[in-house]
């Protein structure tokens, strides 16, 4: 059983927990994500890898509410445990690989978007550990739905942020913020990361494509076994058919085909309002 | 050596009702139809029936007892070559072993071997009878087996007879391989039969670990440094699925037939109380003919949608098992034969609406005498359908082979092992789909127990 040793609501509908997993914190690195499980009946839900601690045996999961699944995890109180947590699984970010020569010169500038934002925050820290320059761009609807602002601005040299509707850091999107920040205010980077909802990845991208900064996303596909068995998470790649499972979750941005990404992301919207109403109405 | 006595039918369900439900399709033999069953077998001095056997089972041995009405002792004799006679029973291709060389077959109808092992592992099971427990003394020395289908299995709980300190780690959060995640509940009861064998390995002493993918949780080289494990069995079993490679084969409802099944048995998608979702639409296609593909067209009947399996040779060359093909025939799936898809239609959002094909003939015998079929220009033409399963087969994960120095893997992703199963690496046995790419259980489960004895022999001389 894998106990939930802390919660934490950021905000009404974005949870966050550490949780006791002791052979994945060991075995983690940034990028990886995990599967996790409720109970005997529950979906297996893939969430991304927020933070690791080999040392306490724990992870960090952050989650935000967006059908009955998610909200299965949410209800879990501290003392509670998963059924089953498994991973770490998928690739590690390309980073993790490169020599430090090469990272020597490389500048980062991540662009998180909602609940996405807190996977940035192990690979800035890991980055930021290293000596490599990294900024991060954080983007939400509103004030109150920034999230991992302290940590994040903990781990990297210039954290900014921005929101929609104006009430906190910069009034606009993240591409926009992104947009400035090279054209305008002298900044430049070598790499490009973008983690978030899928059509701000895809935004992301075609701005990278403009600023001719290289980009890399991570896709938070469905996915049903996360090992490599089922193809329910294939994405087209550069033209292939890749499974974001094993061959990413992190793909070079450019060539990911990110239409067919979100149309294949709605395979069960309808079905998943009804189950989460029915929970509503239980 | 004329046999008065008909092959004794097995009552199933019927076709009609069993549509529409995930309950078991064969009922098995009663002791009275059992015995009288047995009693057709001629006790052959030379039996062809056991060299046809993987595992070679004593056939003539055990059906002599099921004949006397002793069937703890028919149990004790299956049980001295196989582990999982329950499953074995229900899911070898008698056709094209045991029972295809049974001399009975040869101016009649062989004795329905099968049926007589499933009946024997059910009896003994229902009755209670305590299964054997360890065997020998524990060793204290440790064996690590990575996957929990037929080949881990067996070969797990002859270690942990011989005495061997046994842990099976396990990637999904249920043990049992193929035999939980692939054959559907209507061919191979999850609860009273599957969970029953896996437990009589576990009252073994066997540990299973869930939830531990090798290579990414921990590593084979973790296993033997840092946890003391002195052997390790891979048997990882060929879980990658194939697709066609044909345009819109991405589009939404466009299933691999290893989702299809997982999200149904795995996660009891059927199940109103279960989580994870499964549409089917009103109409399927399977693309197939084998195992997999039946399994898929009778579990996509039984959601409700109108099933038509897609296969590019004849019925002669369907490779699935002989009974299935029937049952399935029974329930009223329809068959496309010498029929090919060459692309996936989609609607105007993305979802399927139909699938194009192209007839096929069958061509001039190639080297393995099979005759390959070859499209007929100019037959394409269009079946409409809301779903598309692929079921084409699979081939081994190469994560392990990845992460694991000094373990080399064929072309096809293979791992090399020789007969007794011993790797390119001293210490590392492989066996079962991991080796031979997709098979039979059967071969699983007999490759899982030769490497037990390869490991027993390796850790006696280290
Ligand atoms: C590799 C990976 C990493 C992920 N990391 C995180 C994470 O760290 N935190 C987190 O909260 N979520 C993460 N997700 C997404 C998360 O798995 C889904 O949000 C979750 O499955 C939703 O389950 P649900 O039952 O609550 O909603 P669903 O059952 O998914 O129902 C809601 C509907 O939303 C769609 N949907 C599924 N995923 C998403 C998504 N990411 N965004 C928008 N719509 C979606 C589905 O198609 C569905 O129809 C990740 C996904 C992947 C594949
Ligand atoms: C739908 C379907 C129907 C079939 N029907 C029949 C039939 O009727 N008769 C018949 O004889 N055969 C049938 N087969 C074939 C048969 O099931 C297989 O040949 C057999 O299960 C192979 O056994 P195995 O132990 O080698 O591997 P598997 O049963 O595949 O088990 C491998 C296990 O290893 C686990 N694993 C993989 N990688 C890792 C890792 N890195 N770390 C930890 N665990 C890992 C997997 O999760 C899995 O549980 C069918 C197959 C399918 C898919
Ligand atoms: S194990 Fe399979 S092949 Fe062997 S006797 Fe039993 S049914 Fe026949
Ligand atoms: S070949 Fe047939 S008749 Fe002969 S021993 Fe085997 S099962 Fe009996
Ligand atoms: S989630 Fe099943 S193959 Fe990727």
């Amino acid at each position: 059983m894998y106990k939930i040793v802390k919660k934490e609501m950021l905000t009404p509908i974005i949870c966050r927990m550490e949780v006791e997993a002791p052979r994945i914190a060991k075995a983690a690195k940034p990028g990886q994500f995990l599967i996790v499980r409720t109970d005997e009946k529950g979906e297996r839900v893939p969430l991304t890898i927020s933070d690791y601690d080999a040392g306490k045996g724990t992870v960090v999961i952050v989650t935000q509410l967006i059908g009955a699944s998610s909200a299965a995890i949410i209800a879990l109180n501290e003392g509670d445990s998963f059924r089953d947590v498994v991973g770490p699984l998928g690739n590690p970010s390309a980073f993790v690989h490169k020599t430090e020569e090469v990272l020597k010169d490389a500048r980062y500038i991540f662009i998180a978007g909602g609940v996405g934002t807190a996977p940035v925050y192990p690979q800035a820290k890991w980055l930021h550990k290293r000596g490599v320059a990294v900024d991060v761009i954080i983007g939400a609807r509103t004030k109150d739905m920034l999230i991992y602002t302290k940590e994040i601005g903990s781990v990297c040299d210039h954290l900014f942020l921005c929101t929609d509707d104006g009430s906190e850091g910069f009034h606009g999107l993240v591409t926009a913020r992104l947009e400035k920040l090279v054209s305008e205010e002298g900044y430049s980077y070598t790499q490009a990361v973008a983690i978030g909802p899928m059509i701000m990845m895809k935004f992301s991208t075609l701005t990278c494509k403009e600023l001719g900064l290289p980009i890399d996303v991570s896709l938070n596909t469905l996915m049903v076994d996360g090992t490599g068995m089922c193809g329910a998470c294939r994405v087209t790649v550069a033209g292939k058919t890749r499974f974001a499972c094993v061959d990413g979750p992190e793909f070079n941005g450019y060539d990911v085909d990110f239409d067919e990404a979100m149309r294949r992301l709605g395979q069960y919207r309808s079905e998943e309002q009804k189950e989460l109403h029915k929970c509503r109405i239980r | 050596m004329a046999n008065k006595i008909p092959r004794v039918p097995v009552r199933e369900q019927d076709p009609q009702v069993r549509a529409r439900n995930f309950e078991e399709v064969s009922y098995g033999y009663n002791f009275e139809e059992a015995r009288l069953e047995a009693s057709r077998c001629l006790q052959c001095k030379n039996p062809r029936c056991i060299p046809a056997c993987p595992v070679g089972i004593k056939i003539p041995d055990f059906i002599a007892q099921v004949n006397a009405g002793d069937i703890s002792a028919a149990a004790a004799i299956i049980a001295e070559d196989s582990s999982l006679p329950a499953v074995c029973g229900r899911v070898c291709p008698q056709e094209t072993q045991c029972e295809g060389s049974c001399i009975l077959g040869v101016k009649g109808e062989p004795v329905a071997i099968g049926k007589l092992e499933r009946f024997v592992a059910d009896y003994v099971a229902a009755a209670g009878t305590p299964s054997e427990g360890a065997v020998s003394r524990p060793s204290g020395r440790k064996v690590a087996v990575i996957g929990s289908g037929p080949a881990g299995l067996a070969c797990a709980s002859d270690l942990a007879k011989m005495g061997y300190d046994v842990t099976i780690f396990e990637a999904l959060h249920k043990p049992g391989g193929v035999l939980e995640y692939g054959i559907p509940e209507f061919r191979l009861p999850k609860e009273s039969v599957l969970k029953r064998e896996i437990d009589a390995v576990c009252a073994l002493g066997v540990k299973i670990e869930t939830d531990v993918i090798v290579g990414r949780t921990v590593s084979i080289d973790s296993l033997m440094e840092d946890e003391g494990f002195e052997a390790v069995f891979v048997a990882t079993g060929a879980g990658l699925p194939r697709f066609m490679n044909i345009p819109g084969e991405n589009l939404n409802n466009v299933f691999s037939a290893n989702e299809f099944l997982t999200r149904n048995n795995l996660m009891k998608a059927y199940r109103e109380d279960y989580g994870t979702p499964i549409h089917t639409g009103k109409s399927v296609c399977v693309v197939g003919g084998g195992n997999v593909a039946m399994d898929a067209a009778r579990t996509a009947l039984r959601l409700g949608a109108d099933v038509t399996v897609v296969y590019r040779r004849t019925e002669v060359e369907l490779p699935a098992r002989r009974e299935e093909v029937h049952h399935a025939k029974e329930e009223g799936i329809q068959f496309r034969m010498l029929t090919n898809p060459v692309e996936v239609l989609g609607d105007e959002k993305g979802w399927v609406r139909g699938l194009r094909c192209i007839r096929m003939e069958l061509g001039e015998p190639d080297e393995s005498g099979r005759r390959s079929p070859v499209p007929i220009p100019g037959s394409e033409f269009e079946i409409p359908t809301e779903t598309v399963i692929m079921a084409l087969g699979t081939s081994p994960n190469p994560l392990i082979a990845n992460t694991t120095k000094g373990l080399e893997a064929n072309r096809r992703g293979c791992l090399v092992a020789d007969e007794d199963g011993r790797t390119t690496r001293p210490g590392i046995f492989a066996g079962g789909d991991a080796v031979t790419g997709a098979a039979t259980v059967i071969l699983a489960m007999g490759a899982g127990r030769k490497a037990a004895a390869a490991i027993d022999a390796y850790l006696k001389s280290k």
